[in-house]
């Protein structure tokens, strides 16, 4: 966080869209005009639109980077903008951070919230303009590029992320080494590259956050990617319901083909050219299959599997098809190299995660630790429980993690550390990295009605099971948590609940019913006290 | 051609390497019902009816586009996969409206043939009645969505035999409907041939030939 | 040595009901034609709207066939109280088995008030209708109580039901 010009004072000024949401705009338009108005001597204060800047609750932030002290404010309105501009003009004077008008908005940066981040994926994030090219060079942007292109041959990056054991981030978890392989070894002929960017689920704004705040992270992850499987060609597919993301990532698209950043003549000759595909508001796009056929302009429906995208994709092609933050982890991966970040972590899923934490926290934000860090530490110790909580687990009752595939842990799990394994060895999945706490006001079935209505909605509508019968499974949850269902009726739910799991196309209706099953795993009596004794005709 | 040897319910039989696993059902002896199959079309795996069990596969695996290699094992009438085939025969009669005693295709339906396939004697999820439209608009032949249990069989002889494109399928879970054009009137798509072909492959009485329903105008109340 | 006669089995008691259906079923079931007669050695018909004069749903029924669906207030309390008083339910046709053309009423978009609306011009039924109040909804019986046995068919084919009762007695 070294300010472009020693002397200057340089405003970074949270541009994403949660402090946006909070007012972030209106906050930058007064802070421009007040800086235009300065007509005191020096080098004049750099306001700077910087991607997240992580404790989404306090937005919009504002970071004030002088004589190398870095002081964040939160909750900023227009009002305080005469006091900002004093601070950032005030060189000299006596502790102006301390500014009556300001006390209440300054965010102490040596808290655990901050203080227990690792960010590898999200190193610049924060920091660079998203906007401006130079400024991400400047970070290092496209330098791994560059460095394999000239030294290093395709086989040689693979067996780096091999090495790095690096995993999926999207949710399953896969090897990525080992999917590149796949798709380099098949048959000659082309191959394409896509990113997927179609998160959906419903408390997740990980891949969001890459993408509006550092775009030039994911195009250089991508490109390696290209470079490493061979590929000449490739997709960045993003959801339209992200439009800053999308204008960012359009701009950054342009930038990089004007200036020809992704070619190079060294190890291999290579020249890559991505293109930008925007979803159409279909959450089942995140699986594979459909994401495939919305590129291809049909329908976004998923086909079984095999031939998997890697063998068979676009256009009959070997496809490789990494999430956003996997892609967008590469860059500084391959700087420290594989052994190093097989390091960070547990050995079999090794490095930094991505998680956005909402619901019942003090502190909502993203934050980037360590795998293998535990439930407590980033729920409790990072994001402060429960606001008012008390007891040993800040009145935390259940965290949800993996979205509407996944499922709730209970409290009593918090020292679970966080890996793709273990959480499904829980009855739940990591899924891409949303964290949703929930107090003790929430009702298990309640929730797991929400899910699954979400999942009827967003069925594709292809495969029996999924259409039909998560329907009928957010019904018999309605009846359940109206207080209109039997044990007989549980039971029939559970039963419907796992043939869908078991006969449904793809992984929406695969793992649909995990929320229920998670739920009813760990909260079994939330559905057990909702009960109607049978009537004495239904026996 | 190369020949795999693979075993269904633990009979050994042989069909060629890389046809769909249905083949080596029906050397075994094996007829599983099936709705959105037909054997002239791109398979879809769709209907889920087909699934059975194949050795050291996570899940089941759906007949139709499964390819055959050599030493697989398969099991066809487990009691997982009698129950699932159940349940969707049972989750299509809820989802739409088929009160067989009254429809056109009543005794040739294979919808009514899985059902009694898979042995079911009353559907244990709630039926659902939705609200649906018939369309009359085609001269020749007649669209009841009551009775569409969204196969695609329809949208796929016309494309990939017909070359005419009239049908696609519109909206998405619960809600999917079949369209014809750019969702018309069938009779007002200009692309639609009048061939009969999507009636001829349409497992149920969604499309039927008019002449097959008598239409009297209703007086009226 | 004597050969024992076969122990008698003792005189079943069978009632038939009528819910919501057209009397399809109860016709199929008069269809048995002579064979009733045969039947009539087995069984005591205590309770049917065909064959009996009794109202009352009578205690102690070993079999009773239910004809038609649940589509009103008193289609529902009757299939209630013939649950608690019979042995063995069976749904006899497809209203009974399915709710059938009974539940077509199911699919008005605006529910029962729709269907009012559609049959008599109002959504609501004057108060002091002598009509039972219909159900939002048809329900095939085995939806509001346990049934044992199915016999579909609009209606059942004769020969079934007289199977179906010969197996039984």
């Amino acid at each position: 966080m070294t300010p472009a010009e020693p002397s200057a004072v340089l405003l970074r000024l949270c541009d994403a869209s949660g402090c946006r949401a909070a007012g972030a705009t209106a906050l930058a338009g007064a802070l421009a005009a007040g800086l235009e108005g300065l007509t005191s001597g020096g080098p004049p204060p750099r306001l700077k639109p910087v991607g997240c800047l992580r404790l989404c609750s306090r937005g919009p932030l504002l970071a004030v980077d002088r004589d190398g002290i870095s002081t964040l404010y939160g909750g900023l309105s227009p009002a305080q903008m005469p006091a900002l501009l004093a601070l950032a003009c005030g060189r000299g004077e006596p502790a102006p951070i301390r500014s009556a008008a300001l006390a209440g908005h300054v965010v102490d940066h040596r808290q655990p919230f901050f203080a227990l981040q690792r960010p590898l994926v999200l190193e610049t994030c924060g920091c660079v303009d998203p906007t401006d090219l130079d400024d991400a060079l400047a970070h290092g942007a496209y330098r791994q590029l560059q460095r394999l292109l000239a030294t290093a041959t395709p086989a040689q990056v693979r067996a780096e992320v091999r090495r790095s054991g690096l995993r999926g981030r999207g949710g399953a978890g896969y090897p990525t080494g080992l999917k590149w392989e796949t798709v380099a070894l098949q048959p000659p002929g082309p191959r394409l590259v896509v990113a997927n960017g179609d998160e959906g689920d419903p408390g997740a704004f990980m891949d969001r956050s890459i993408l509006e705040g550092d775009p030039h992270r994911l195009i250089e992850g991508l490109a390696i990617a290209a470079y490493a499987v061979g590929a000449r060609q490739g997709y960045i597919y993003v959801r339209a319901e992200y439009p800053l993301a999308i204008a960012r990532l359009r701009r950054a698209l342009d930038q990089v083909r004007d200036r020809g950043l992704l070619a190079g003549t060294g190890a291999g000759s290579f020249a890559f050219t991505p293109e930008l595909r925007v979803g159409a508001g279909a959450y089942v796009c995140g699986e594979e299959t459909a994401l495939l056929a919305s590129i291809a302009g049909g329908r976004g429906i998923p086909r079984q599997r095999p031939p998997f995208p890697a063998q068979e994709g676009l256009g009959g092609c070997p496809t490789l098809i990494n999430n956003i933050e996997t892609l967008a982890a590469l860059p500084a991966l391959l700087r420290m190299g594989g052994d190093a970040h097989a390091a960070i972590g547990p050995p079999t899923c090794p490095g930094t995660k991505v998680f956005s934490i909402s619901g019942a926290v003090v502190h909502t934000g993203l934050v980037e630790v360590p795998m293998g860090t535990s439930l407590r530490t980033v729920v409790l110790t990072m994001a402060g429980g429960v606001p008012d909580g008390t007891g040993s687990d800040g009145g935390i009752k259940a965290v949800q993690t993996g979205g509407p595939s996944g499922g709730c842990l209970p409290a009593s799990l918090l020292d679970t550390g966080i890996d793709y394994d273990v959480l499904r060895v829980l009855g739940s999945s990591l899924g891409s990295g949303g964290l949703v706490v929930l107090d003790h006001r929430c009702a298990m079935p309640e929730l797991a009605r929400q899910f699954m209505a979400f999942c009827a909605g967003e069925s594709c509508g292809k495969c029996v099971p999924c259409r039909a019968g998560t329907v009928q499974l957010a019904d018999l949850l309605d009846q359940l948590v109206q207080g209109r269902a039997s044990a007989a009726d549980l039971e029939r739910l559970v039963q419907l609940a796992e043939v869908v799991q078991r006969t449904s196309l793809c992984g929406l209706g695969q793992t649909a019913p995990n929320p229920l099953f998670s739920t009813l795993r760990h909260f079994r009596g939330d559905y057990l006290e909702r009960l109607q004794p049978l009537a004495p005709w239904q026996s | 051609m190369a020949v795999v040897t693979l075993h269904v319910d633990g009979m050994a039989v042989a069909v060629p390497a890389g046809a769909p696993l249905l083949q080596a059902l029906t050397a075994a002896g094996v007829t599983l019902p099936t709705l959105c199959h037909h054997p002239r079309l791109s398979p879809v795996a769709a209907c889920r009816l087909c699934l059975v069990e194949l050795e050291g596969a996570p899940r089941p695996v759906p007949a139709c586009v499964t390819a055959a290699a050599e030493g697989q094992r398969l099991a066809t009438d487990t009691p997982a996969l009698r129950q699932g085939r159940r349940l969707i025969v049972e989750l299509l009669f809820a989802e739409g409206n088929h009160p067989c005693a009254v429809c056109v295709a009543d005794g040739d339906c294979e919808l009514q043939d899985a059902a009694q396939r898979v042995g079911m004697d009353r559907v244990t999820v709630p039926y659902r009645h939705p609200p649906r439209q018939v369309d009359a608009s085609h001269p020749l032949f007649l669209l009841d969505h009551h009775r569409c249990i969204l196969c695609s069989r329809c949208v796929r002889v016309c494309d990939e035999i017909e070359g005419a494109h009239v049908w696609a399928m519109a909206e998405r879970g619960g809600r999917t409907r079949l369209i014809a054009g750019l969702d018309q009137p069938w009779g007002a798509v200009d692309s639609c041939t009048s061939c009969g072909k999507c009636v001829a492959v349409c497992p149920t009485g969604a499309l039927v030939t008019r002449e097959d329903v008598p239409l009297s105008p209703w007086p009226g109340p | 040595m004597t050969a024992a006669l076969p122990p008698a089995k003792p005189r079943l008691r069978l009632a038939t009901v009528w819910l919501m259906g057209c009397s399809g079923c109860h016709m199929a079931f008069l269809d048995l034609d002579e064979a009733l007669v045969s039947l009539a050695d087995r069984y005591d018909i205590v309770h049917s709207p065909v064959l009996s004069d009794r109202k009352v749903f009578p205690e102690g029924v070993d079999v009773c066939l239910v004809e038609g669906a649940v589509s009103s207030v008193d289609n529902l309390a009757m299939a209630r109280r013939l649950r608690l008083r019979s042995r063995l339910v069976v749904a006899l046709g497809d209203c009974a088995v399915t709710g059938n053309v009974t539940a077509l009423r199911n699919q008005h978009p605006d529910g029962l008030a729709g269907v009012l609306q559609r049959c008599w011009g109002q959504a609501v039924p004057p108060a002091d209708s002598p009509l039972p109040p219909l159900l939002e909804r048809v329900l095939p019986l085995h939806a509001v109580i346990r049934v044992d046995l199915v016999l579909p068919g609009c209606p059942p084919e004769p020969g079934c039901i007289g199977r179906l009762l010969a197996s039984l007695g």
